[in-house]
């Protein structure tokens, strides 16, 4: 009568390292099951390189405008890798870019007319980021207003208080010399190279880390070759642009001269690395991914829904506030416009472009930059070639497009291959 | 089995002695028949059941859901959960799990009465309720869905390793040869294979009493089959098992119980080895069986 059977197998039989070859073919069958990952967003970097490599030659290829790249697409970078924390979730923040902007301008009213220090400044900069999120997110897990409505209210409601702050004289100058330096300053050369060796060694020792942690356990690893391979892709990506950073871009050298990896790289690699292991080595990280991919599953297993989308609206603000400094430090001051005209929306299609979802769940904090990338290469190399913004507007919506029904394709596809 | 039905002994059910309008009068005799096989047989091993529960009523405002219900649930075996729609399995196996308290009746666990007020109660007594609906989340892997919520951590750190090491632990005493891999994305599992995960999930916390919500209802034919085989290695393995069913032959299969509701009340529980699928079908259709049992002169 019973459907007994005595079957004392493991689940998995083999269990000694994986093969190259083995792991090769797991990833192909990830691609095909729908997930893409940044493949789409590394493949964009590389066409539209080499086709403005060929249309603008040296122009577009040359140490100065690698380096005017980075600090164009810094801020979006930031702005970006905050929204992907709202966009996990299935959300949207439409108010991030004057969240920003109201930010920034905040920090400078505070060194202006308060006389703080910029730590301190910065901080009150911050906390300004959190209570907005904190007031979406509540407004949004509590009573329950979508949040394409509430963050539209505050998108035109921050913009107003920006119009207000910058006041008559239209702008909020930025004199202090720490906060310049963050998008007009380079690292020494030596400490250019020493930051490169230092993440080169410890994304290595991670990796290595990581390895015999699982071996130990006794959980299948994969061959040493393919941490061997990582980290030698990984160190050369870093040290070529470290080393085209470090040439002399200068136009005229007697002037000034201007070489050296830009500071605000730090900034930007080290929210990299503090916000992708908040968000895949802690348990709340964890819970962000389960809410974003079944809020109703991960309220049964006990998990504060509300919490985690107030923790993911505020830090999505907070990063805006970053992102918002960014901005000033690089034009010298808050203007009305600041965070204001296609920053929301580049940073949107940035965490896009770069591969998380719109329909939640899926993404990781290095899509921000990858997809800040693809659009400030569209924006700068077009802007080279002597095309219209328009035109320029036009490029970025089709690529977004792309990206969007790139996402939509392999979603479907992931869902198909799921009822195999 | 050495029961003999037929015997007519004071049957103790509330139900039976005083039957409800929903259970017509001339029905009692033969139900009774079959109480008692289930009541005299001697027992088994620790047969004191894990779960018993007495004269369960549950209203809805002027709706009467539960109707005086008994159910016992012993473990290492399978009690199936049978009934109609809208006969009140739902609404019993969500008071089991604390969703909602029953307005009157015992509620006893391991012998000893208990109170459970919400679903972490029912948690904390080793109860897990795996829903039609599975709760899973698509996008995060086997071993990420069977700790949701509940991650092993280690300094605040996940401990991926020894999550993976135990999810592993846990699949392999299942004998589940099904999933390649416990880090494959739930959203690319089949549907036997997410059914698997989630049970599998109820199971990794040293629960002692699964509830399954129609497990097979989404499945095709070897999938149901797979499902079952783990059923019934859930209650090898000591674990009581409530199967809720709507078909009959997955009842037949894996059960050793059979409790039927009939519009609110629990007209019978049986060995199903004493009962024809027949005879199941006609008890949930109708409250009463009119056959002799099966087992009568086993």
């Amino acid at each position: 009568m019973s459907a007994t059977e005595t079957t004392t197998e493991p689940a998995v039989a083999p269990r000694g390292p994986q093969s190259l070859g083995a792991v090769f073919e797991d990833y192909r069958a990830r691609i095909r099951g729908g997930d893409v990952g940044a493949l789409p967003a590394l493949a964009g970097v590389i066409v539209l390189v080499l086709v403005f490599t060929v249309l603008s030659g040296t122009q577009f290829t040359n140490a100065f405008n690698f380096a005017n790249l980075v600090l164009q697409g810094s801020a979006y970078a930031v702005f970006a890798m905050g929204l992907v924390f709202v966009l996990l979730l299935g959300e949207i923040d439409l108010s991030a870019g004057y969240t920003g902007g109201v930010g920034a301008a905040v920090v400078g009213k505070l060194i202006l007319d308060q006389n703080l220090n910029w730590v301190l400044a910065l901080i009150g900069g911050l906390l300004f980021g959190a209570l907005v999120g904190l007031v979406i997110g509540l407004l949004v897990s509590k009573l329950g207003v979508p949040s394409f409505v509430v963050t539209l209210a505050f998108f035109l409601a921050l913009q107003g208080v920006l119009l207000l702050m910058t006041g008559a004289g239209g702008t909020i100058p930025y004199r202090d010399s720490h906060l310049l330096a963050i998008m007009n300053k380079n690292m020494p050369l030596w400490l250019g190279w020493a930051f490169a060796g230092l993440t080169v060694i410890a994304y290595a020792a991670l990796g290595f880390s990581r390895r015999l942690q699982r071996q130990r356990a006794g959980l299948p690893t994969p061959t040493i070759l393919v941490w061997v391979l990582k980290s030698i892709a990984f160190a050369a990506v870093l040290i070529a642009a470290t080393a085209y950073l470090s040439k002399e871009r200068s136009r005229n050298v007697f002037l000034a001269s201007l070489k050296g990896v830009p500071i605000v790289i730090v900034i930007v690699a080290g929210l990299l690395v503090v916000l992708t292991f908040l968000l895949t080595r802690t348990a709340w990280g964890r819970h962000v991914y389960a809410v974003g991919g079944n809020a109703e599953a991960a309220r049964r297993a006990g998990i504060n829904v509300a919490r985690v989308k107030i923790s993911c609206f505020m830090m999505c603000s907070m990063l805006a506030s970053v992102g918002g400094v960014l901005l000033a430090s690089r034009t010298n001051s808050v203007n009305p416009q600041t965070g204001g005209s296609d920053v929301l929306l580049f940073a949107v299609g940035s965490a896009v472009i770069g591969g998380t979802s719109l329909f939640g769940g899926r993404g990781r904090v290095l899509d921000g930059i990858l997809g800040a990338v693809v659009i400030t290469v569209i924006v700068n190399g077009m802007t080279l070639q002597g095309q219209s913004q328009g035109r320029v507007y036009m490029i970025t919506g089709l690529v977004l497009l792309l990206a969007a029904s790139v996402d939509a394709v392999s979603r479907r596809r992931a869902a198909a291959s799921g009822r195999v | 089995m050495s029961a003999r039905a037929g015997t007519h002994t004071v049957n103790s059910r509330p139900v039976l002695s005083n039957p409800s309008p929903a259970v017509p009068g001339r029905s009692t005799r033969k139900v009774l028949s079959m109480s008692v096989t289930q009541t005299e047989r001697p027992p088994v091993g620790a047969d004191t059941p894990i779960l018993t529960l007495r004269g369960i009523e549950k209203s809805f405002g002027a709706v009467h859901v539960l109707r005086g219900v008994d159910l016992d649930v012993r473990a290492g075996q399978v009690t199936a959960l049978v009934g109609d729609n809208g006969a009140g399995k739902s609404t019993l196996i969500k008071g089991v799990a604390g969703i909602y308290g029953f307005d009157a009746g015992e509620y006893l666990f391991e012998g000893k009465p208990v109170a459970v007020h919400n679903p972490r109660d029912a948690n904390a007594l080793g109860i897990e309720v795996v829903y039609q609906d599975l709760a899973l989340c698509d996008n995060l892997d086997v071993v990420h869905n069977m700790f949701l919520g509940r991650e092993l951590t280690a300094s605040g750190l996940l401990n991926e390793a020894t999550m993976e090491t135990r999810a592993r632990e846990t699949l392999d005493g299942l004998s589940v040869r099904t999933l390649q891999s416990v880090r494959t994305p739930v959203a690319s599992l089949s549907g036997g294979q997410r059914q698997t995960v989630a049970i599998a999930r109820a199971v990794l916390w040293n629960s002692k009493i699964v509830i399954l919500d129609e497990p097979t209802a989404a499945l095709g034919v070897a999938q149901t089959e797979q499902v079952l085989a783990l059923v019934r290695r859930l209650a090898d393995k000591g674990l009581a098992v409530v199967l809720i069913s709507h078909n009959m032959n997955d009842v037949m299969q894996v059960a050793d119980d059979i409790a039927v509701l009939y519009l609110g009340a629990m007209v019978a529980q049986v060995k199903t080895a004493d009962v024809t699928h027949s005879q199941v079908v006609e008890l949930i259709t109708t409250g009463r069986a009119t056959n002799g049992t099966k087992g009568a002169d086993a």
